[in-house]
């Protein structure tokens, strides 16, 4: 039972753009009991393959050409509605990205894990109850059994998906399929979730189909590793075999632009690297190459002591910075490390006084920078910037890139005239790989990489000395982002700038910093230099965030001795 | 989103307005309404408070396009008088709503913290207020004055105004892009008009082209129960309550100016539809 | 929960003593007053009258006078019909006006829901298209235009129903349909742009693969969320409600409190129209609670946060 083989499937959309050829007649299959994974990037047409076949994909604008899914002798793709929704939950499950939006707000979490025992007739709803009961207990979601009533936003995202697995695999079914399962949570919920997965799937024997963007995270679960690109498969193998000897350049590149924790070299390959070999695409740093700063001798550019800030919220106060010193070198990046709500946000925009501090004292230049309003305010606004996560929602959509980049200049003096702020504009355009053309557009015609550079360049008009880039580069593929960080090093290089790179990616701080520091719960529990954080950690948070990061991301040569293969504990 | 030539969000949310046909066509019956109540009474012959007692309930012919009223007064005169004033209520209602409600919504929703709890606390006390009543009992024991007419009007819808408003202030004040225009060092005040303002305007225009037809329909409600514009003045309203009352002897008398009306409604609230499509794609029906 | 209930209650007690003040400074300003009628009465007889009603006394008196014994529940006699007490006046045409209300309500909701979700769930078909034609011509056809409009047909050509007046059941019919047709036209407006939201929820998504049927999807996972602007309406809609009551009153000369509040304005019958508003004032109250606590209930959120 359970063999699914997917032939020459096409789907395109049709927008009203025109016809777009999301999944371009890709060849898949998956064995009983066989867990593959299916990697590849944002609009790759991995979720799209997913969602194809349990026809849950919205027809219209979808639309299937001749190929064929197959699972236990029928074409999926023939079946009419009725005879798809037997299948749909009772043979072949779903689990999703977002577990915040995927459970249903106004049900019972209980209700919900029952409820596909309850559709299938399967069992009558007490019996139901019971088992969902014991399936949540099994996945870990021990709270239900003590509040049978609770609703979906009084968990966690970790328990969210911690519930959606249980939902997904109460009625047994043949096949799971995993789209992007873990990719909301973090690091340490992540590795949770995903052993828990793991273990419920191989004691089932259900097999797996895995999506997931993440080359090295589907390597720790996946028998066999499908590589998707622009709608084709470029490559499939057993996982070792892809990372040992990937055939296909995007392949190649895939594994080499994503910084590990042992990636030590100036820059990071990209994809063009691979595609396009020989042709040199960006300016190296290594080319101006001035010596790196020593972080000893370097005077301290910003410096901040004892600094607490609270936020009021309806239940009280919370401390999002508790008692926070750290020392940042002039020329030198800082590396800040941390799961969501430890801190390092609200840290980095007290820094810049964008957000009121308690009590504290920031030092920069070794000048005090006040509260709001203090004189000086305007002076240290210019010398201290800011790069955001989201470089969709950074950028005024109804201002033109020239108007978003002179702004700046007017309102801090600087320049005489306006062909002189335009020149300098242009200037900064070139310096982060854009140019003249893109001075009329609106942000909306560009790229996530574009727009991020375009933030760049924002944040150097005022010349700065000192910039904070807020998760940066964490919503991005793998080869947007390497290409983003090269730019960020080449930066600081020619302008000898300095920077708190936050992120919750150690794999990325450690390639962008000198220093590190980990943080959780508003507290610094660990700080030193890139090396030693890695090779040495002190306590045992930073050990579990190391440990809690894919084999395949924290090294290159990582030793294959597969989870599947080795009994669980 | 993936356009390639150069182009403006106003210039996109334009092309996707003409091609909403139900939205050009009632732009273009908005234009019209709007030019014959402007020119109407010019090129009239009669005015609107003309008597002519030995005309009285003529039906429509050729000297009196839309017939004649119970004093013998053309009803075309009174139709398209009484859609200046109609109209200009609604806009003018519209305006002073919008005045206050923009203004006290962005100010609410940019400061935040205590300040927006109290401002907020005031609109939701005057939400619970029976406000409406208060509108009648104005016009009544005030007199039907034309400027307390939309003060008042506008003094009930500028509510609603000031909530969404504050609402989409929020939302953008947290957007990275404020915080951006932040840490750049711009003033409040640049930020709040150079930043989000042109940011709000979407829906500000939808939510403005769906209050023209609730005051109007307000204003004849006024007019109806008696309280709106005078006699021999006439709104839409004042002329539907007499058609009404004559329906029997006279239908046209409820025709001209209920169509006149009931068009006017339909185009606006097509016109907004299609502007909340165009402005705003993500929130598109289909 | 019921800290909602009680906060909104302590809430409500400075809203009518605002809405009390306003109104009673406001009809004393205004020029007129309730002897002042077409008919002359002597001018002995007036000033008798306003001693009786205690009207030659100083306003800040009046004023304190009127607090202390609404403060007892004593609206006071009318001052056009002095021998009718405005409480009684108000218990005679309120079930008048609650009738109708109902019914449109009624009306409204049994309309607008099930047209709103079928539009939502065939989408682009003519099970669609026609009801939000429909719907879109009942917004634009207000009451006023309506009511004539059934009067002329269903009771003048075809005599189905008495045109006026406010007897038996048989006058029930075109009112509530002139007033609830236009709320049906909104809800079912409302109903299928908050359903249409729903049903692209990841959440209806999950339930799909779960493999519930459609009318599962539609009554277990969608409705709730789909449903909750209508509720959000309801507030103002019944507001709406009551305004809608004074046309409707009008047109069809029914003995509801709209037209008694209306009348009793024209006539500065101070205590009547003090009266009707602070009733009003705490009906809309009264009922912003019952949507907030059905919101609540439907919401599991707000439940909490409330």
């Amino acid at each position: 039972m359970g063999q699914l083989t997917i032939r020459n499937l096409e789907v395109s959309f049709h927008t009203r753009e025109g016809i777009i050829r999301a999944v371009d007649g890709i060849d898949l299959a998956i064995g009983p009991g066989e867990i593959v994974g299916l990697v590849g990037e944002s609009g790759s047409g991995k979720s799209v393959t997913c969602n194809s076949v349990l026809q849950l994909l919205p027809c219209p604008p979808a639309q299937f050409g001749e190929g064929k899914i197959e699972w236990s002798s029928k074409d999926l793709l023939q079946l009419d509605e009725d005879k798809m929704r037997r299948i749909r939950g009772k043979e072949i499950s779903m689990i999703f990205q977002d577990p915040m939006s995927c459970l249903n707000p106004f049900m019972t979490v209980l209700d919900q894990v029952a409820e596909p025992l309850i559709i299938h007739k399967i069992c009558k709803p007490a019996e139901a109850k019971r088992k969902a009961l014991e399936m949540l207990a099994k996945v870990g979601v021990h709270r239900v059994k003590e509040y049978p009533n609770s609703y979906p936003h009084e968990f966690s995202g970790g328990m969210r998906q911690r519930a959606m697995i249980a939902m997904a695999l109460i009625t047994q079914p043949a096949l799971l399929l995993a789209d992007e399962p873990t990719t909301a949570l973090d690091v340490t919920v992540q590795a949770k979730v995903l052993s828990i997965l793991r273990e419920l799937c191989s004691e089932l024997g259900v097999s797996v189909l895995f999506v997931s963007h993440d080359l090295g995270l589907v390597a720790e679960l996946a028998d066999r590793v499908v590589v998707m690109y622009r709608g084709k498969v470029v490559e499939q193998n057993d996982t070792a075999s892809i990372f040992t000897h990937p055939k296909h350049p995007y392949v190649k590149a895939l594994i080499a632009c994503r910084p590990t924790l042992e990636t030590s070299d100036d820059r990071l390959p990209t994809v063009e690297d691979f595609i396009n070999p020989g042709k040199e695409t960006e300016k190296s740093p290594a080319d101006t190459s001035p010596p790196k700063t020593s972080s000893k001798s370097a005077k301290t550019l910003v410096e901040a002591k004892r600094l607490v800030v609270e936020f009021t919220t309806d239940e009280g106060s919370v401390r999002a910075v508790n008692d926070v010193s750290i020392k940042i070198p002039q020329g030198s990046t800082h590396g800040l490390v941390g799961e969501s709500g430890s801190g390092k946000t609200s840290l980095g925009r007290s820094l810049l006084n964008l957000i009121r501090r308690q009590s504290g004292e920031i030092l920069f230049n070794g000048i005090p920078v006040g509260h709001k309003g203090h004189p000086h305010e305007k002076q240290f606004r210019k010398s201290m910037q800011i790069i955001f996560q989201d470089p969709y929602a950074s950028l005024n959509p109804r201002l033109t890139i020239e108007q978003a980049l002179v702004e700046p200049m007017i309102v801090h003096n600087l320049g005489s005239s306006k062909r002189e702020r335009i020149k300098r504009v242009i200037d900064l355009l070139e310096e982060v790989g854009l140019g003249e053309e893109h001075l009329a557009r609106y942000p909306h015609e560009f790229s996530g990489g574009q727009r991020q550079r375009i933030c760049v360049a924002r944040a150097l008009t005022t010349e700065p000395e000192f910039i904070v880039c807020d998760e940066c580069v964490s919503a991005m593929d793998v080869s947007v982002q390497a290409q983003v960080l090269n730019l960020l090093k080449s930066l600081q290089a020619s302008r000898g700038l300095t920077y708190l790179f936050i992120s919750h990616d150690l794999g990325v701080v450690k390639f962008m910093s000198d220093q590190i520091s980990v943080m959780q719960k508003g507290q610094i529990v660990e700080s030193g230099s890139a090396e030693n954080i890695y090779n040495d950690p002190q306590t045992k948070y930073t050990q579990q965030l190391i440990n809690s990061i894919p084999a395949a991301n924290r090294s290159k040569n990582f030793s294959f001795t597969h989870p599947s293969v080795s009994p669980g504990p | 989103m993936s356009s390639t030539h150069s182009s403006s969000l106003g210039r996109d949310a334009w092309l996707r307005l003409r091609a909403n046909k139900m939205a050009m066509a009632s732009l273009f019956l908005l234009a019209a309404v709007a030019l014959i109540s402007l020119l109407g009474p010019l090129l009239c012959s009669y005015s609107y408070d003309q008597q002519n007692l030995d005309r009285v309930f003529q039906s429509p012919d050729t000297t009196h396009l839309f017939g004649t009223d119970n004093l013998g007064r053309d009803l075309f005169a009174r139709t398209t008088y009484g859609g200046r004033i109609s109209l200009a209520v609604g806009l003018l209602a519209t305006l002073v709503s919008l005045v206050i409600g923009v203004t006290y919504g962005m100010l609410s929703g940019y400061c935040g913290g205590r300040l927006d709890a109290w401002m907020m606390r005031l609109v939701d006390v005057l939400y619970s207020l029976p406000f409406i009543i208060f509108v009648i009992l104005l016009m009544v024991l005030f007199g039907r004055n034309f400027l307390l007419l939309f003060l008042a009007i506008g003094a009930v819808e500028w509510l609603t105004m000031a909530r969404i408003t504050r609402a989409q202030t929020i939302n953008l004040k947290n957007a990275e892009f404020i915080e951006a225009a932040r840490a750049l060092g711009y003033s409040h005040l640049r930020i709040l008009f150079h930043h989000l303002l042109p940011n709000l305007i979407g829906p500000i225009i939808i939510y403005a082209t769906l209050t023209v037809p609730a005051v109007m329909l307000l204003e004849s409600v006024l007019s109806f129960l008696g309280l709106g514009v005078q006699a021999p003045m006439s709104s839409w309203g004042s002329l539907i309550k007499e058609g009404a009352e004559k329906m029997d002897a006279a239908p046209w008398l409820l025709f001209f100016p209920g169509m006149f009306f009931c068009l006017t409604l339909f185009a606006l609230n097509f016109l907004g539809d299609g502007l909340r499509d165009a402005l705003d794609p993500k929130s598109s029906k289909d | 929960m019921r800290k909602l209930i009680i906060s909104r209650v302590l809430q409500a007690v400075p809203t009518l003593w605002v809405i009390a003040t306003l109104t009673f400074f406001m009809t004393r300003y205004a020029p007129g007053g309730p002897f002042d009628s077409e008919r002359a009465i002597p001018e002995e007889i007036k000033i008798k009258l306003q001693s009786h009603f205690g009207l030659d006394r100083p306003l800040f008196d009046q004023y304190l006078l009127y607090l202390k014994n609404l403060l007892q529940g004593d609206l006071g006699p009318s001052f056009k019909y002095p021998e009718w007490e405005v409480s009684e006046l108000i218990a005679t045409a309120f079930p008048v006006s609650l009738t109708l209300g109902l019914l449109s309500l009624l009306i409204a909701l049994m309309v607008g829901i099930p047209a709103g979700m079928i539009a939502a769930l065939r989408k682009n078909s003519w099970v669609d298209y026609l009801p939000m034609s429909l719907s879109m011509a009942g917004i634009c056809l207000p009451t006023f235009v309506l009511g004539p409009l059934l009067i002329y047909a269903l009771s003048t050509q075809l005599g189905m129903f008495p045109p006026l007046g406010w007897y038996g059941p048989a006058d029930w019919v075109l009112p509530s349909l002139t007033l609830g047709l236009f709320y049906a036209a909104y809800i079912a407006r409302l109903t299928r742009a908050g359903m249409l939201e729903t049903l692209q929820q990841d959440y209806v998504r999950t339930a799909r693969a779960k493999g519930a049927k459609s009318w599962r999807i539609l009554t277990k996972h969608a409705a709730r969320g789909g449903l909750l602007p209508v509720v959000t309406f309801l507030g103002p809609a019944f507001a709406g409600l009551i305004t809608g009551s004074f046309v409707i009153e009008s047109i069809f000369f029914i003995p509801g409190l709209g037209k008694f509040f209306v009348t009793a304005a024209f006539n500065r019958d101070y205590t009547m129209v003090l009266g009707t508003v602070l009733f009003y004032a705490s009906l809309i109250i009264l009922l912003n609670l019952l949507v907030d606590l059905l919101q609540a209930w439907l919401d599991p959120k707000a439940r909490q946060e409330k």
